[in-house]
């Protein structure tokens, strides 16, 4: 197992360093132009002079070139530096990746945008996996149950009608009529008191909400489907002649079988919560992550996409190796050397 | 049997058609149909989606209104006589609208979920079965799942959009580009669920068993593997048919989808999202009608799922 | 002039007095809440040009003179506006001398002297900072500090209206101390100094997260006793308009929506009854019109796609718009009157000028257009040999009037698309509609078929305007040199590719007249040239919408200039 680990991320870097070129090469292709939101009253030749700044005027391979030694190299550095209070090299003229909008290091940026993402988005994965498995398993284990027709139709609405239109009406229902929590997600709230800390469950719970019912959608119907195609394999009969208890038989041998496939999807959507919810973090202004990363591509700040992309790309092959890892370990017959 | 299931539920799923098959295949056939019958979800889910597909192609026979045309003194109407789901805010009607949009909605939403099932459950199989190919095809997959996906829209409209339009005319050409786009940029989720379930199930005792008797590999993977992966298939199936419906207007405001005044469910929700306490028929219909869709499809899968499973099939 | 400057302190006095008795103290009235669906991703004015920037840092740096919401210039840091009679301008127009006002403190508490203003003028106009608004600062030759409270800007040529460098919330003065070392290409690294900039302005950054919220306080070194009554301002961006106007119109979360660009019923439903909020609209010189191809932007063309190529007539001319009568059939197809109503409300009036403001500029004769003849347009079409085919799409020797109508994605534009197509339908012009992606649209990349600038469909839609009151930059755009080709990059301003001699000759006239009498007439003559040869087709003359909650005392709106502009007058009604 430790020698396919070390394998495979071995492998990781190559694919990687493939990636980071792909998505390069699409943002160099993809239409748009950092001086594309000025105002028309701006002249060409001074829209000109600004691409020149940003260093556009130089040839694709070039810029790749520099990204790739601000991603690995300097950003690194800048970090150990900070963090133990050393200075190794040049500190001083050591260029960082800067957004072109904002004309600040993207890392920092990204920074900045974490929690607000980690709270939002992670707590509704969260909640959203918490509630998906156990409505699953009663689902299955109640086929065609009064519970499991109800959960059926809830989960679609829930995954057909998308968050754009949840958001709103929850707004509409909490913020406008009944005046429970507030429509704006204030960033710049510190739960540095119990106060605070209501506030701060207050303003969450929408958007949380709304995401998690989301994702509750999907990721039970998958639970409900794994764990039907397990109750009537031979080795439950067999669980069950034996005498066992039909507790242990659902929760032991069912569900450990059941969550190998759900298990590739909840790892899968792990890197989704640093991606954030675009939608969700627009209707509610929560200004995370993921409405970082809309705004830089409408921008076309190259930059800030190229090292929120790859970032994200680093996590996707991490948590894909842990999922395999994790089937390993729940399914013994899987052998991976 | 000598097709793959995946094409079976693609026929099953678009006509229903059960008494042709059974033609060919007849003692199997009719025991899944049998089988399938005795669902009354999978019945129910047949019928809905039969009478969704009627409306909206027959539907614009009966109710004769052109949904482009502008009546500029109706706007934002309720259910009116002339008007039965009222009109927007430009003063369509929204019943035309409706209609027309669900043409348009049923064969997009059917079509990239089935073109993103195919591809997922095609390269789940092979990665799950081929050791050789799992690293290869996986590291594909995480490529496709890292890349950023509105600027890869962008780049693919710029590409292909004018040679499309030129080859097979601004409509045909449009829909082939939204529903491969969708397509392609969708199938990730099911084969890496698909490889999981294939990874464990290669291992277990029926198919070493036909592997020790000779049987060819091609066979226990269409006989023994791709019937025992239908479950999470026909899961992705459903969410693929919500997601391709919504995704498709996500589109249209790319300028990537179908010109503004081409109506579709998902385009008509956005739309009306903003109107929701002036005209909520607006947002009503195309809401309920996309999750009826999506619900009947996934009975249908429930019930088609039931009926190829042989150890359910007997009793 | 003194009557001017009389007039203003009484204006201040009125809107302080209406909400509180007596003048009071500072920050008397807490945090200010704005909500700018767009949020600003710098408050540096000079790196990013976009409007949500520019107004966000308003509120903190100041120019020497600002305009009000009826496009009125007023001295800000300045004394007075220097004019000819005055002394402040040189007779030939190719000098202006501002004074700055005495003892005015930069928030750190030095004083603002004319070495601020010099350095200002040096940073924008080094050519590696990559200065957003360097045409503010055209056609000088040197800005020369006379004494520490005098400045002399010195230009090339004879400037008649000589106010557009440090004028405006596009030119405002900066810190030399602060910034001294951040010019150049150095500009993009400062990003300390480039989020918290020092200012004059009745506020100081606290707190900056780029395109999220700007966290400000009350300058305690402001000029103005008493002022501002905030004591601090919470700057959100991020959403989309309508859910910032419900913000401050049904939830009362915000004071102040920018921007409400949304279809009028829902605004009007929200303002209706016990509503929290206010609607209010400026308007400014925005004209939402019709871009007219006057070259074939047909595909088959290859390298000569919608490219003027000049000569006789036009070598490479439209099919039927290059025909006058299509052109004013079209224009006088549409009701404009049934645009304003559903996409615009009372933020939009009919316009039938692309020069709509201000009033003094704006001309009468082109007001054929306010009312829809369809008959008209028929009967011009029929006339000019455009028959209707058995589809009922009219044609002339093959070509049949089949119109690509693009334009950015906006619930707003793709309404009045629908419209328009309709109306066109009646006068047998047959339409197809496409809508692009704003960013791509605007974004101005020469790789792209679908900007606004290469023109590849034969009517676009978009609204333009100009900053500051003087439209002679604005009118040069239509002039032949302007022309959007190849060889610029699709560089220029005029996307119509018009080009007309008689135009250019009033343009080049324009450019050597200093009396404003004159300049007016030339205005509106280039104007009613472009209108009556139907190079464009105006639509609606659009304003900004904001919405302020009833306890809200002091905006106004402004399209000229920051519509916080006079921020340090607002505050709550007691």
């Amino acid at each position: 197992m430790v020698q396919y680990i070390i394998r495979r991320l071995l492998s990781a870097i190559p694919t990687l360093l493939i990636i980071s070129f792909v998505i390069f090469a699409i943002l160099d292709l993809a239409p748009g132009d950092p001086t594309g939101n000025l105002p028309m009253t701006v002249p060409p030749e001074v829209r000109e002079k600004i691409r020149l700044s940003l260093g556009l005027g130089e040839p694709m391979h070039i810029r790749y070139y520099k990204w790739l030694v601000q991603f690995f190299v300097n950003e690194p550095l800048n970090i150990i530096e900070h963090s133990f209070g050393i200075v190794i090299g040049d500190g001083e003229n050591r260029t960082r990746i800067l957004s072109w909008a904002t004309r600040s290091p993207v890392i920092d940026l990204i920074v900045e945008r974490t929690p607000q993402t980690l709270w939002v988005v992670g707590l509704s994965y969260l909640f959203g996996i918490l509630m998906a498995i156990p409505i699953g398993i009663i689902q299955a284990y109640r086929q065609y149950s009064l519970f499991d027709q109800i959960g059926t139709f809830v989960a679609m609405i829930g995954f057909s009608v998308p968050t754009f239109f949840t958001g709103v009406v929850a707004i509409i229902i909490f913020s406008v009529q009944l005046k429970w929590f507030p429509m704006i997600y204030d960033t710049t709230l510190e739960v540095n008191s119990w106060n605070n800390f209501v506030l701060q469950v207050k303003q969450m719970i929408m958007p949380v909400t709304v995401l998690a019912f989301y994702q509750a959608s999907q990721l039970s119907r998958f639970m409900r489907a794994s764990i039907l195609d397990n109750l009537n394999l031979d080795y439950v009969r067999t669980a069950r002649a034996k005498g066992r208890k039909e507790n242990a038989v659902l929760m032991i041998h069912v569900l450990r079988n059941s969550l190998i496939p759900v298990v590739t999807l909840i790892a899968l959507g792990i890197p989704s919560i640093f991606g954030g919810a675009i939608i969700t973090e627009q209707i509610f202004r929560v200004n995370g992550l993921g409405q970082l990363l809309i705004i830089a591509i409408q921008g076309a700040d190259i930059p800030t996409v190229q090292t929120l992309t790859f970032l994200f790309a680093v996590l996707i092959v991490i948590f894909n190796l842990i999922a395999d890892v994790l089937y390993g370990m729940l399914d013994p017959r899987i052998r991976y050397d | 049997m000598t097709k793959p299931s995946a094409s079976l539920s693609k026929q099953s799923l678009l006509d229903s058609d059960g008494t042709r098959l059974e033609l060919e295949h007849r003692s199997m056939w009719t025991d899944v149909w049998r089988q399938f019958r005795k669902h009354k979800g999978a019945l129910a889910g047949v019928f809905v989606f039969v009478f969704i597909s009627v409306a909206v192609f027959v539907g614009p026979i009966i109710h004769g209104v052109d949904p482009n045309a502008i009546d500029f003194t109706a706007r934002n109407l309720g259910p009116v006589w002339s008007h039965p789901l009222g009109t927007d805010n430009i003063g369509h009607d929204t019943l035309a609208q409706m209609l027309a949009g669900g043409q348009v909605s049923l064969a997009v939403g059917l079509s990239a979920a089935f073109i993103a099932l195919l591809l997922g459950t095609l390269i789940g199989v092979l990665a799950g079965f081929f050791k050789a190919l799992d690293g290869p095809l996986m590291r594909f997959t995480d490529l496709f799942l890292a890349l950023p996906i509105l600027p890869l829209l962008l780049v693919t409209i710029l590409l292909f959009r004018d040679s499309l339009r030129a080859t097979f005319g601004p409509e045909t050409g449009i829909f082939l580009l939204i529903v491969s786009i969708i397509g392609v940029t969708s199938w990730m989720h099911t084969a890496r669920v698909v490889r999981g379930d294939v990874l464990s199930i290669k291992e277990r005792e029926f198919v070493t068993a036909a592997h020790s008797i000779g049987t060819r590999r091609h066979r226990i993977v269409f006989r023994h593997i791709l019937p025992n992966v239908l479950s999470p298939i026909m899961v992705s199936a459903t969410l693929g048919i919500a997601n391709a419906i919504i995704t498709e207007s996500a589109l249209s405001f790319l300028g990537l989808g179908f010109p503004p005044d081409f109506p579709t469910w998902g385009r008509l929700l956005y739309d009306g999202t903003n109107f929701i306490q002036i005209t909520p028929s607006r947002v009503i219909w195309p809401g309920l009608f996309i999750a009826l869709t999506v619900l009947s499809v996934n009975y249908i899968g429930d019930g088609l799922r039931d009926a190829l499973d042989p150890r359910l099939r007997g009793r | 002039m003194r009557k001017q400057i009389l007039f203003w302190v009484s204006l201040f006095a009125t809107i302080s007095m209406a909400g509180s008795a007596w003048a009071a103290d500072r920050g008397r009235d807490g945090e200010l809440k704005l909500l700018y669906w767009q949020a600003p991703s710098t408050m540096m004015p000079y790196l990013s040009g976009g409007t949500k920037e520019l107004e966000a840092s308003s509120i903190v740096i100041e120019p020497l003179a600002r305009y009000d919401n009826d496009g009125k210039m007023w001295p800000w840091l300045a004394e007075e506006i220097p004019t000819v009679e005055n002394g402040g301008v040189s007779n030939d127009f190719t000098s202006i001398t501002w004074k700055i006002k005495k003892n005015i403190k930069w928030s750190d508490g030095s004083d603002l002297t004319s070495e601020d203003v010099v350095f200002t003028y040096e940073y924008c106009t080094h050519p590696d900072t990559g200065c957003t608004q360097s045409n503010y600062y055209n056609d000088i030759v040197s800005v020369e500090a006379l004494d520490s409270h005098t400045i002399r800007i010195n230009f090339t040529v004879a400037k008649p209206f000589p106010y557009s460098a440090f004028v405006g919330y596009n030119a405002p003065i900066l810190q030399k101390a602060q910034f001294e070392n951040c010019v150049g290409a150095k500009a993009q690294e400062c990003t300390e100094e480039n989020f918290h900039p020092i200012g004059t302005g009745p506020f100081k950054v606290v707190d900056f997260k780029p395109n999220d919220v700007v966290v400000l306080e009350a300058n305690s070194n402001y000029r103005e006793e008493g002022k501002p009554a905030f004591s601090g301002v919470l700057f959100k961006g991020g959403g989309d308009a309508a859910s910032a106007a419900r913000a401050v119109l049904e939830t009362g979360e915000m004071h102040y929506a920018w921007n409400l660009q949304v279809e009028p019923e829902i605004l009007n439903k929200m303002a209706e009854g016990d509503s929290k909020g206010t609607i209010i609209a400026g308007f400014g010189t925005a004209v939402e019109r019709l871009m007219v191809n006057f070259t074939n932007p047909d595909a088959a063309l290859g390298e000569d796609r919608a490219e003027y190529l000049g000569g006789n007539n036009n070598r490479n001319a439209h099919p039927f718009l290059s025909d006058y009568a299509v052109r004013r059939a079209l224009s006088l197809a549409i009701d404009r009157q049934i645009l304003v109503d559903a996409g615009y409300g009372f933020a939009g009036k009919i316009s039938c000028n692309v020069l709509p403001a201000p009033a003094i500029y704006a001309s009468t004769a082109n007001d054929e257009c306010k009312t829809q003849n369809v008959d008209e347009a028929n009967r011009l079409l029929d006339e000019a040999g455009w028959a209707r085919g058995s589809d009922g799409v009219r044609e002339k020797d093959g070509v049949r009037i089949s119109i690509l109508y693009q334009t950015s994605t906006n619930s707003v534009r793709q309404g009045t698309q629908a419209f328009i197509k309709e109306m066109w339908k009646a006068i047998g012009v047959e339409t197809e509609l496409r809508n692009i992606d704003a960013s791509v649209f605007f974004g101005g990349d020469i790789g792209s078929p679908d900007t606004y600038q290469k023109f590849y469909a034969d009517i676009e839609m978009y609204t333009n305007t100009f900053s500051g009151t003087d439209p002679e930059a604005y009118m040069n755009s239509w002039t032949c040199k302007e022309v959007a080709r190849r060889s610029n990059n699709w560089g220029g301003n005029n996307m119509p590719r018009y080009c007309n001699p008689d135009y250019d000759a009033l343009a080049t006239q324009m450019s050597k007249t200093a009396n404003l009498d004159e300049r007016i007439r030339l205005a509106k003559s280039m104007n009613d040239m472009l209108m009556q040869d139907y190079a464009m087709i105006p639509l609606i003359h659009r304003g900004g919408v904001s919405a302020y909650s009833n306890d809200l005392m002091g905006p106004v709106g402004n399209e000229w200039d920051s519509e916080l502009w006079n921020i340090a007058d607002w505050h709550i009604h007691k």
